[in-house]
């Protein structure tokens, strides 16, 4: 994980994976898109998009709460932006 | 039709046809491919670097654009299997003319089996998940594709249908046994129709099933020569993919809708052999076929043409032939669809009874592929080795499968009575 990407690269990488993982199109993936009204994923598609998440960052996403806080694309980028500073402080590897 | 207890049992009639098979999309794909005498069979190249496989012949489907003939959400839970399934059920309730609101109204069910989930899953799993003891890139949708009822579920959820779902797990006799518990429950009025047949997919792991136990075909260099159902020179099994669909129906229900009717199922038999579980019995087989024909009201002699399982193995093909010769005598033509696009398994016997159907609509009995010369032990019945016009009325088919199921269905042409 290259943790010095900046916002608008991780941003780009997300909505990757929704157009690559959700077959959806670039233009329906603004950061207020909402995932599960806008954007039609299901809890199914939450499990893949973790497991796509985890692949593309290197990272594991097993914090429950922040997770079921998301509501947006934007939420999501926030938890990966959280993750990357939190590894960017610390020595930690594996953000809890 | 009557039960035992005299209850009225509603006639089963079939109103809608689907098919996904070695020759492509579409029931017309395979009517013509087999009335113009074509091979479904291949050679399959990548399997030779496979320890200890003999057997590089398949009858694949060809490869399909999914993304463009189905929706990501109902896809992403399907294997090759389950889509062969989805595709050939949507066109059978197309021709059926079933409305959304008629499936989902509760009163048309599913029966569609395979021999296991998708093997191809089976295998990405298993590739993803021992290097590394890992299960942490596996998708969700990874269960749906390899549990035992993917077709059925992937079916019911895809085409919105609320009725019963069965999904009969017996290898070869998959889509036959799917299609007599159709006409069982719709004959006693649980559903008015049901949506009946069967998949599977190629993959070496099945090929590899039958080599090791060797009934597998070696005759790796003239596929389209391979399966030879009855010939002296047979060597054993050529394994296909697809799915066949039947819409079975409650014939008052036909009749109410103006649906257009295909045929009428009116006999079942169906039993076990526990002498053997790999070995055939021919007793078994004419006991399956004789409780078909009673149930159906008929008499032997007034059987028009059999529809045999016969798949090109040395036992198997001298076992029904035994029977049927048995049952039947001589002269009442006998063919095998396994010579042109090889067993199908779960898929074959609704893949077969397509074709019966259209035996019954031109009046025409197809040949066994590749039968030239008979083998002594398949001699007493008559086989048919090319197209031939013939009435066929009343007709028998046959499904057997490893570990002792035996299954007959009565097919009668419908005329309007």
């Amino acid at each position: 994980m290259e943790w010095s990407m900046t916002e608008e690269e991780i941003l780009k990488r997300i909505q990757t994976i929704f157009i690559d993982e959700f077959e959806l199109e670039p233009d329906q993936l603004t950061r207020e898109a909402t995932i599960f009204e806008d954007l039609e994923l299901d809890s199914l598609d939450a499990v893949d998009m973790v497991v796509a998440l985890e692949k593309e960052f290197g990272v594991k996403v097993k914090n429950e709460e922040s997770l079921r806080s998301i509501r947006t694309l934007d939420d999501l980028l926030q938890l990966i932006l959280a993750i990357r500073d939190q590894m960017n402080t610390s020595d930690q590897k594996i953000p809890s | 039709m009557a039960g035992d207890n005299g209850v009225r049992l509603n006639r089963v009639v079939i109103t809608g046809r689907g098919s996904v098979s070695p020759y492509g999309l579409g029931v017309k794909e395979l009517v013509d491919s087999c009335w113009a005498g074509k091979s479904g069979v291949r050679y399959m190249d990548k399997w030779r670097s496979i320890k200890g496989l003999g057997s590089y012949l398949a009858a694949p489907v060809p490869p399909l654009d999914v993304k463009q003939l189905l929706p990501r959400v109902v896809r992403r839970t399907m294997g090759d299997m389950a889509v062969y399934a989805t595709l050939a059920a949507q066109e059978a309730v197309q021709e059926a003319g079933f409305s959304k609101e008629l499936l989902s109204s509760g009163k048309i069910g599913v029966s569609i089996g395979s021999t296991t989930g998708s093997p191809t899953e089976y295998d990405n799993l298993y590739q993803e998940f021992l290097p590394e003891q890992s299960i942490e890139s596996i998708k969700s949708g990874m269960f749906f594709k390899i549990m035992g009822h993917s077709c059925a579920a992937n079916v019911m959820a895809a085409l919105k249908i609320k009725g019963e779902q069965w999904a009969p797990t017996s290898a070869c006799t998959c889509s036959a046994q799917a299609i007599g518990l159709g006409y069982l429950l719709v004959s006693q009025g649980r559903q008015s129709a049901m949506i009946c047949g069967g998949a599977d997919e190629v993959h070496h792991s099945v090929t590899m099933v039958f080599d090791i136990i060797r009934a597998a075909s070696h005759r790796n260099e003239s596929p389209t020569l391979s399966p030879r159902p009855f010939d002296s020179s047979r060597d054993g099994v050529v394994c296909g993919g697809g799915s066949g669909i039947l819409v079975l129906e409650d014939l008052d229900s036909a009749l109410s809708r103006g649906a257009q009717i295909y045929g009428e199922i009116t006999g079942f038999g169906h039993a076990g052999d526990p002498n053997h579980i790999a070995n055939p019995s021919s007793e078994a087989m004419a006991g399956v076929m004789t409780a078909a024909l009673r149930e159906a009201g008929i008499e032997n002699d007034k059987v028009d043409y059999i529809n045999a399982h016969a798949t090109g193995t040395e036992q198997g093909d001298l076992a029904e032939a035994e029977a049927i010769g048995s049952i039947v005598g001589p002269n009442v033509p006998v063919s095998s669809l396994k010579g042109h696009f090889g067993h199908t398994l779960g898929a074959s016997g609704a893949l077969e009874s397509i074709l019966i159907l259209e035996m019954m609509q031109r009046n025409e009995i197809l040949p066994t592929l590749n039968l030239e010369n008979v083998d002594q032990g398949c001699k007493g019945i008559n086989h048919i080795t090319q197209i031939t016009p013939s009435p066929v009325r009343t007709v028998v088919k046959n499904n057997f499968a490893l570990g002792g199921v035996n299954v007959a269905i009565v097919f009668e042409q419908w005329s309007g009575a």
